[in-house]
């Protein structure tokens, strides 16, 4: 058994040292000098101020911004920090509802946001994705279908004509990679932050 | 189900076949300890730590050696990862100021990660720290990975070898295995997540100001470079407590889709390392093709659940499937296959919330664990689990034909039966007795976060992911109390030794034995009679175990949905 001591205790340390900060840190180097902007998380600065991550979805509850799908990530409660209160898109917390295909408080929820969706747009069915949270409760995209079904309502908020926003959508769909892989999606916060910067005329 | 869909499932499963023969090509020379193309920059390296470790490269070890090594280095890792979670508020790369990790906590991740479970009772931006994700997670991301790889080429030893007293050198497999398969790999392979927008960094948390002008705290870290291993070592505890669902973590299509492959690919390569060391690449072949009728049986079941949404979706007219829990990047198809890829090996990251699966497409991830992760399955861990049903395969044809079993040429006698059904009958013992004890014990059933039958899948799935050794959760359940930390780590670290001990004592034990040639009454193990034969030995032992506990869980829970039901 000794004798396995001195093998064991060299071989661990060495290996890691070698995989636990060598390599981490020379990746980090390597990626700080390649991609430094991937590295520090795509971060989106206006006017010198950081708004948010391009891959991070934010919350959004205003009529004249597009909204992101319904997040259920959560934070500690200020008031008693043995629990938790509702924090959507807590990007330090990320998480999905983990509520299962029989939920009672599932089925509810999604109810009630689609009768809540169909009162500001009778004309289109409503797209699943707007009413489902997200796994990670971060999900900085949507689906081409949510971003058109919400043009009437920030057209009208922003004063804006309907076929100038969804003009903007349209610009704004990142489609399948080749054609194959993927999902067709839109970037939630590139959308609004061009609305801001007058897009959609 | 879309052609687009299928066109997908189609190239990956293309891909990972292509890559088996070349990649276990390569494995095969590292571990015959012959030159390759990396030797002139890593031998020093190699060289070096023997000399300091004082290990004679040329001195081979019986297997009880082999494991009573390999089990000293999992009591050093152990105390590695417990004690930097104890200690991190005092130790550097902290920018967070996150506080020490309480002992039951710590005690279940430590094992969990020494035993390639990587089971998440934490959430990582929320409890630790980069010194601890680094030094204490991302080694033993390698090393544990490593060991399964190794106790896998230790027993494929014991098929080729004859007459032979040793099974390897474990200091010098690991070593090897470490150096000159993981990390080349990785160095690129982390590169291309940053590239394509994984952060990798040591700086502090971002504070943002959103457009509507609230405060968002955004969790950065050295993320890609531990989950290039994560994926590639089938680990799969995430650097974010979503895990793979984490933009951050899995940013693209195109990383879901490196990332499913990373995880199958070295499984898959193993098989063409046995058939190599056997001397027949087809024996390979043959296991691997048993693998892949399981595999895509399991992907055509979830895939057509998921994209059938759930009651509560379709009465509301939702089109486009159950995307509760979902990411619109990957959609249905990349979470359906990711969640059978993920449990068909012993990774167990997640790029989808499983707890929110339909009932059938939750019941897939829970059946591969169940099987014992041997469709394709982890690193070393899914060849040597899936080489104990071989053992009982041929002794099943044997007593059919009234003749001594063979296989590849040797004898498997009483013994090697034994041994192997000792390895098979410990993971239903740990998965479905501790849910039994979880479902009475009152603390545990408050745990469970959805009522109804999915509250017992809940449990079920807990237990079988961390028996094992897979690490998903259906995450709802609170996972983090007392019980579940201790009894969790139990079942986590019987569910690796206990299939590892016997199994290496079949590697000892069919090392000594003689090569027999095959003759006129030789069972052939290449053709499809036995591909047939071993899938069904596989799913007669899982469903005669198992079947009773699934339709208390999901099937009924399946059938409530039909009938309108919700808990």
């Amino acid at each position: 058994m000794l004798k396995h001591i001195r093998p064991a205790l060299t071989v661990l340390i060495g290996l890691t040292l070698i995989t636990g900060l060598l390599y981490p840190l020379a990746i980090t180097g390597i990626a700080g000098v390649l991609f430094p902007e991937q590295a520090n998380g795509s971060l989106i600065e206006r006017n010198g101020q950081i708004v948010g991550s391009a891959l991070i979805g934010q919350n959004f509850t205003q009529d004249r911004y597009f909204h992101g799908r319904p997040s259920a990530t959560t934070a500690p409660d200020p008031k008693d920090s043995t629990k938790t209160i509702d924090a959507p898109y807590n990007a330090a917390n990320s998480m999905g509802s983990n509520l299962g295909p029989t939920s009672k408080a599932l089925a509810d929820r999604i109810k009630a946001d689609v009768d809540k969706l169909k009162t500001e747009n009778p004309a289109q069915p409503v797209p699943v994705d707007l009413v489902t949270a997200s796994g990670s409760g971060l999900d900085p995209n949507m689906s081409p279908e949510a971003a058109l079904f919400q043009v009437p309502r920030v057209a009208k908020a922003r004063g804006l004509p309907e076929d100038g926003v969804r003009a903007l959508v349209a610009t704004h769909t990142e489609a399948r990679l080749m054609g194959w892989l993927g999902e067709p999606r839109v970037n939630v916060l590139r959308l609004n932050l061009a609305l801001d910067q007058g897009g959609g005329r | 189900m879309t052609l687009i869909g299928w066109i997908q499932i189609a190239l990956f499963c293309l891909i990972i076949v292509a890559l088996a023969a070349p990649v276990g090509g390569y494995m095969t020379r590292v571990f015959n300890g012959e030159r390759t193309f990396l030797s002139p920059v890593l031998k020093p390296v190699e060289a070096g730590l023997y000399r300091l470790a004082g290990v004679d490269e040329s001195t081979e070890q019986h297997w009880l050696t082999y494991t009573i090594a390999m089990l000293l280095f999992h009591v050093g890792g152990f105390f590695i990862i417990y004690l930097l979670m104890r200690w991190q508020e005092f130790l550097p790369f902290n920018p967070a100021g996150q506080s020490p990790v309480p002992p039951e906590l710590s005690f279940n991740t430590a094992i969990s990660f020494i035993t390639n479970t990587n089971w998440q009772n934490y959430g990582g931006e929320s409890t630790l720290s980069y010194l601890v994700q680094m030094l204490g997670l991302t080694h033993q991301n390698f090393l544990s990975a490593v060991t399964g790889i190794v106790l896998a080429v230790a027993l494929i030893r014991g098929f080729a070898r004859a007459s032979a007293k040793t099974i390897g050198n474990f200091w010098v497999d690991i070593t090897r295995c470490t150096l000159y398969i993981l990390l080349p790999i990785c160095v690129p392979y982390a590169l291309f997540l940053i590239w394509q927008g994984m952060p990798q960094t040591l700086g502090a948390y971002v504070d943002a100001t959103t457009l509507e002008g609230a405060k968002q705290t955004i969790a950065v870290g050295p993320v890609a470079s531990q989950v290039a291993i994560k994926m590639l070592g089938t680990n799969g505890g995430g650097f974010f407590n979503a895990n793979a669902a984490h933009p951050f973590e899995n940013p693209t299509a195109l990383t879901n889709f490196v990332q499913m492959l990373s995880i199958l690919v070295l499984g898959a390569a193993m098989t063409n390392v046995f058939g190599r060391m056997v001397g027949n690449q087809r024996q390979g072949w043959a296991i691997l093709a048993a693998m892949g009728v399981l595999f895509i049986a399991g992907v055509a079941v979830c895939y057509w659940a998921e994209a059938n949404g759930t009651a509560t979706l379709n009465v509301l007219g939702l089109a486009g499937g159950n995307m509760e829990g979902k990411e619109v990047r990957f959609g249905i198809v990349a979470s359906a296959l990711f969640a059978v890829v993920t449990t068909a090996a012993s990774c167990g990251a997640v790029n989808a919330m499983h707890d929110s699966f339909t009932a059938l497409g939750g019941m897939i991830p829970m059946i591969n664990m169940q099987l014992g992760e041997i469709v394709v399955g982890g690193v070393g861990a899914g060849l040597y689990g899936m080489l104990m049903f071989v053992v009982i395969t041929v002794f099943v044809a044997g007593l059919m034909v009234g003749r001594t079993p063979e296989y590849v040429g040797k004898k498997i006698e009483a013994k090697d039966v034994k041994m192997a059904m000792l390895a098979i009958l410990i993971l239903p013992l740990m998965m479905l007795g501790w849910t039994a004890i979880a479902v009475v014990y009152p603390p545990a059933v408050a745990s469970i976060a959805n009522a109804g039958p999915h509250g017992f899948s809940e449990v079920l799935y807990a237990y079988t992911s961390q028996a094992a050794n897979n690490g998903s959760a259906f995450g709802g359940l609170t996972g983090n109390t007392p019980f579940y930390n201790v009894s969790g780590a139990i079942a986590m670290f019987v569910g690796r030794f206990w299939v590892i001990v016997p199994m290496m004592a079949i590697a000892g034990s069919l090392a000594a034995k003689r090569i027999v040639p095959p003759s006129l009454g030789t069972f052939p193990t290449t053709g499809g009679l036995f591909v047939g034969l071993l899938v069904g030995v596989i799913l007669i032992v899982g469903g005669l175990t198992f079947f009773p506990a699934l339709a208390l869980g999901p099937i009924v829970e399946h059938l409530a949905m039909q009938a309108g039901s919700v808990f």
